[in-house]
């Protein structure tokens, strides 16, 4: 800090009142804090200058510094509190103008929020208009058996009316629960939406039965495919097959056919299908057959449940 | 909070008259109160404020017709100080390459703005 007034000032020892007071309107022009915000120093200046000017303006305390009666810091001011400290703070939010917002209306909106939560008293912890996810929405949605196995398409209408088209994954598993992304309600404020989930209920096959990613099936097969061997055709989730059965198969035996079952979601690999025989007799026995039975009885009897019931 | 005979005596160079009229041209826009007369109350900002408009007016020659657009200007730029300074302080929060990215657009933009 000088402690020569006229250097403060920037005018000669001798000049005129007027000339004093020309000089330090423009020093305030320039130095003025209110005027200068992003400059912390010139507030020090600023007031470095009118107190300079407090003294030397007035001809009587002029006359008191020149003698040497006071010095140059003997009319200091008392610190000041200038506009610009509140300006920046919240209080000052109350004297903004929005002229000067950006043109892009998401963000006019989001700074005049802003702005006004500053406004009644300070407080700035007014609820801004959050970004909010949207909400989920639950769907149930019952595929047959065989959709549900192979994989299929499926279009299903929401609540609000959109339709939606559906990949079901092959092997799809009852109660399984499919998420969509971004298909619930709309998000708030740019939020991202919320996930559909849709829960599947497979109805039964009539004959198709899964357990796991193998498929089952009683096979009706006559007593003579039994006893003689033969080939038969037999369905499959991908559509009918022929099978060899052996000769001498009975009556619950079980047989597979590899690779036909269904495809495991996680490890791709396909399940088996198992075929158990069940020997049906025709609805009326020829009379031939029926005597042959008793004659074959008498000479090869034998007792079916021998060692049946015991532990094995 | 001041009433508006507290404000004056606290600034020190300003008439409780043409403080009125200050508050009546908008200039400066106290709290109102059933309890003071007039019902008027002067924040800290607010007596600031009179400070400036003083130093303004009585120094730098600011005239009253004058006056309205060097305010408008000052709050406009005191506003988009405080935009700027919520944008700063939120670019600063991010990680960062999100930090960068931003960067690296507004340089990219800077040569480009419109005469």
């Amino acid at each position: 800090m000088s402690d020569d007034l006229y250097k403060t000032l920037g005018v000669k020892r001798d000049a005129s009142h007027d000339e004093i007071k020309r000089s330090y309107r423009k020093l305030a022009k320039e130095l003025h804090p209110d005027l200068n915000p992003d400059k912390p120093d010139v507030a020090a200046k600023f007031s470095e200058v009118t107190a300079a000017y407090d003294i030397l303006s007035d001809a009587e305390t002029r006359g008191k510094y020149d003698r040497g009666e006071i010095d140059a810091k003997g009319h200091e001011r008392p610190q000041q509190r200038y506009y610009r400290d509140f300006a920046d703070a919240p209080e000052g939010a109350k004297y903004y103008r929005q002229e000067g917002f950006p043109d892009d209306e998401a963000l006019h909106d989001f700074f005049a929020d802003l702005f006004q939560s500053g406004g009644s008293g300070g407080d700035r912890r007014r609820s801004y208009r959050m970004r909010a996810r949207g909400a989920d929405v639950a769907y149930s949605l019952t595929i047959d058996f065989l959709e549900a196995a192979k994989g299929a398409k499926k279009r299903v209408v929401m609540t609000d009316g959109r339709s939606l088209d559906l990949t079901i994954p092959a092997g799809a598993r009852d109660h399984q629960t499919l998420r969509l992304k971004g298909q619930g309600q709309p998000g708030f404020e740019g939020g991202e939406s919320g996930d559909a989930f849709v829960e599947l209920h497979i109805q039964p096959h009539n004959i198709f039965e899964r357990k796991d990613n193998d498929i089952h099936l009683q096979l009706p097969v006559s007593p003579a495919e039994a006893m003689l061997g033969g080939k038969v055709s037999v369905p499959t989730i991908d559509g009918p097959v022929t099978m060899t059965v052996p000769k001498g198969s009975n009556a619950g035996n079980t047989l597979r056919l590899r690779g036909k079952g269904i495809v495991d979601a996680r490890s791709g690999q396909r399940g088996d299908q198992y075929v158990h025989l069940k020997i049906v007799l025709p609805k009326e026995a020829a009379p031939e057959v029926e005597e042959m039975l008793r004659r074959w009885q008498a000479d090869h009897a034998y007792d079916p449940r021998a060692g049946w019931g015991e532990s094995a | 909070m001041k009433t508006l005979t507290e404000v004056v005596i606290a600034v020190g160079r300003i008439e409780q008259a043409e403080l009125t009229r200050w508050v009546e041209l908008g200039w400066i826009r106290p709290s109102r109160s059933p309890e003071a007369k007039p019902e008027w109350l002067f924040s800290d900002v607010d007596e600031a404020r009179i400070r400036m408009i003083c130093d303004l007016h009585r120094d730098m020659m600011v005239e009253e017709e004058t006056m309205p657009l060097v305010l408008s200007l000052l709050d406009q730029m005191y506003a988009l100080r405080h935009q700027m300074n919520a944008l700063t302080s939120a670019v600063q929060d991010q990680p960062a390459d999100i930090r960068d990215a931003i960067l690296a657009r507004l340089r990219s933009s800077s040569p480009k703005q419109p005469r």
